[in-house]
């Protein structure tokens, strides 16, 4: 079990404020795979990846990183532990103070003493794989929403790490972008033997390259499976969302009282 | 590299400046002077009644700033003040055994000093030794209640 | 009645909480590894709240001691000891102006940007995507800006006092005809270096941490929204104000009010 998956999450409770945002999550990654966590706005999903990051504690559960909880680290050795991983962050998040060649080369200054010419040589490598060796000199500021998740990308790569978490990485990009992006990350899992979870909740490009999909709302986990078996799954909510319809079980209203008593009952609001 | 060369050069300048201006303080300001405990020596004297004179307040000879005043103690077997005076070493052995030390005001409201007046002996003073001829500070009501029961006496 | 005083309780809750949290993030940033990459990084925010607030705090220091020596003045001259001229600017500037009306600067000028530049980085994800990188962004991005301010205040109040004294001299003895020597030895016979120049810079190191202390916070604590971090830099200003100036009450009835 544990051997072939990476991470495991073992009944994970997460609440903020007085809203649950999990009650019992239990996850699977399995090693060498692209797994994808899906599931409607809201329902925690960037939280998920902060929990397994060890940014955030849960309430009860764990969260196991290759054997180790994450959560019982010391502040080191939960930094060690990072070092390991790479994740992608929906804005891309680079340093905006750095170029991006700096950028790239960030995490391999802090954790390596390796000599100058030979960063220099691995950050060209990087960013030579998601095409971008041409902009080096470039600030982040420069650069459109999709070359600056590409740069993120090459940043989180950089250390050779053995997972990646990739936050939403699809949002805002235009169709173009959007290919280039799910063709490095299919590629990307290819070439170097990566795990990688994919947080989104769009579901055509994520269900082409995702070898396993989980689905989560209300706090759970709903459906899970091959993406071939969830475009045929019979539950309806389910259908609802791989399908995008509107309206279903997943209501397309928040929680309100009746419409029709809401518009009349003015003395209320006043 | 080049940007970053331009800034430690202003963080440098910033610092040298802050120190500078440190010394500049101490100097200029509160006019310190780098003199060792080995460059002054001491005298006691007794007054009566030191008024509102402070620790550090300025000793003068002839209006010049001579020393300053170290340190004031109730003398328990006399029981009056006993200043410890710290003067300048080049007038070590050079005042007269029977000089005078008086409280002194600056203007009519200003802080008290000591001044020293040298007198006619030829033998002098050495460090630790004690000033006989002392005069204590004017009280301001001492004086006016002389002065009132002059007034009412005539 | 009762629900008030539970409101009150909880506010008392949250500010223990807050004060908490503060301290344990003081103490987790100010142990800020001085290795030759936090060197560097140090001097470059030395460089944005030092050297880039050099401009703002010595014209007002200028502007300070020019009108004390005026107000001064007119003051001294009624009792005829406009003599005493020079003591009075150097010690209003050594003992009090200098360190509080520099903090408050410092507050406006470097505070508030403090709050903002951590606040951003905090909105843009930039400080979570550091944590996941493996670095520390409490040893990365905060210690070199907590000791930068620590050091860069007391540097700039010692401008203040230096421009302060100068701009009295300037409107004393070259304008209002104060005799040049007795503004000089006033100053310097009243002056102590320890007692009130020492003081005056104890007060400037207590001022440069909590000002410090509250825009790192403010910002590293801050709602990562718009609102969020113009609220913050607000609190920053607002906050240290207030605590420059009553640290400054308690800290000059310890230093000068024993006397």
């Amino acid at each position: 079990m544990s051997d072939t998956s990476v991470v495991v999450v073992e009944g994970l409770f997460f609440s903020r404020g007085d809203m649950d945002i999990f009650r019992g999550v239990d996850l699977q990654v399995p090693r060498g795979k692209i797994t994808a966590i899906m599931g409607p706005s809201g329902s925690g999903k960037t939280t998920l990846l902060k929990l397994i990051g060890g940014q955030l504690h849960p309430e009860a559960g764990r969260v196991r990183f290759d054997g180790e909880d994450v959560h019982r680290q010391s502040r080191r050795a939960l930094f060690a532990l990072r070092q390991r991983m790479g994740m992608l962050f929906q804005s891309g998040a680079l340093f905006s103070d750095l170029s991006v060649f700096e950028n790239v080369a960030f995490p391999l200054r802090v954790h390596t003493d390796l000599p100058e010419t030979m960063i220099r040589d691995l950050v060209l490598m990087k960013l030579e794989a998601v095409g971008l060796r041409g902009a080096r000199h470039l600030m982040p500021a420069e650069l459109s929403g999709g070359m600056a998740r590409r740069v993120a990308l090459a940043r989180a790569i950089a250390l050779d790490p053995e997972l990646i978490l990739y936050d939403e990485p699809f949002v805002g990009q235009d169709p173009i972008s959007m290919g280039v992006l799910v063709q490095l990350i299919k590629r990307l899992n290819e070439a170097l033997g990566l795990t990688s979870i994919i947080v989104s909740h769009d579901i055509k490009e994520t269900l082409t390259i995702a070898d396993y999909v989980y689905v989560i709302s209300d706090g759970q986990v709903m459906a899970q499976g091959t993406p071939q078996s969830l475009d045929v799954d019979a539950d309806p909510r389910v259908r609802q969302f791989v399908h995008g319809e509107a309206d279903g079980p997943v209501p397309f209203h928040y929680p309100a009282v009746d419409y029709l008593a809401d518009m009349l009952d003015v003395e209320v609001r006043r | 590299m080049k940007r970053s060369k331009m800034m430690e050069l202003g963080v440098g300048l910033f610092m040298l400046a802050g120190i500078l201006g440190l010394v500049f303080l101490g100097l200029r300001v509160s006019g310190l002077t780098f003199t060792s405990p080995g460059e002054s020596f001491r005298l006691e004297a007794n007054f009566a009644n030191i008024g509102s004179l402070k620790p550090r307040a300025r000793v003068t000879m002839a209006g010049v700033t001579v020393g300053r005043v170290a340190a004031i103690e109730l003398d328990t077997e006399w029981y009056d003040a006993r200043v410890i005076l710290e003067l300048d070493a080049r007038l070590e052995n050079q005042l007269s055994r029977d000089t005078t030390a008086a409280i002194l005001t600056a203007g009519l409201l200003g802080e008290q000093y000591v001044g020293l007046s040298v007198g006619g002996d030829p033998e002098t003073l050495a460090s630790g030794d004690i000033i006989h001829d002392t005069q204590s500070a004017v009280v301001l009501e001492e004086l006016i209640q002389q002065f009132v029961s002059n007034m009412v006496s005539n | 009645m009762i629900e008030a005083i539970m409101r009150l309780g909880r506010r008392g809750c949250h500010l223990l909480e807050a004060l908490g949290r503060a301290g344990i993030f003081l103490a987790q940033s100010a142990v800020g590894v001085p290795s030759r990459e936090g060197w560097h990084l140090w001097l470059k925010q030395m460089h944005f709240v030092g050297v880039l607030s050099l401009a703002i705090v010595l014209v007002s220091g200028l502007f300070i001691g020019m009108v004390l020596a005026l107000q001064g003045y007119t003051i001294l001259v009624d009792f005829g000891a406009e003599q005493a001229l020079g003591q009075m600017v150097a010690l209003s500037l050594v003992r009090e102006l200098a360190p509080v009306v520099a903090a408050l600067l410092f507050a406006g000028r470097a505070g508030s940007a403090l709050t903002a530049e951590i606040g951003l980085m905090k909105a843009t994800e930039q400080l979570s995507s550091m944590e996941m990188i493996g670095v520390d962004p409490l040893r990365r991005v905060v210690a070199p800006r907590l000791w930068a301010g620590f050091v860069a205040l007391p540097l700039l109040t010692v401008g203040f006092s230096v421009v302060g004294i100068y701009g009295g001299y300037l409107v004393g003895v070259d304008w209002l005809g104060v005799f040049e020597g007795s503004y000089w030895s006033n100053m310097q016979a009243s002056v102590e270096f320890l007692a009130d120049i020492g003081n005056g810079m104890v007060k400037s190191l207590v001022f440069a941490l909590v000002v410090t202390w509250i825009a790192v916070f403010q910002g590293y604590d801050l709602v990562p929204t718009s609102e969020g971090i113009s609220r913050a830099t607000t609190r920053t200003v607002v906050y240290s104000s207030l605590a420059v100036l009553g640290l400054d009450f308690v800290l000059t009835a310890m230093m000068f009010g024993g006397i």
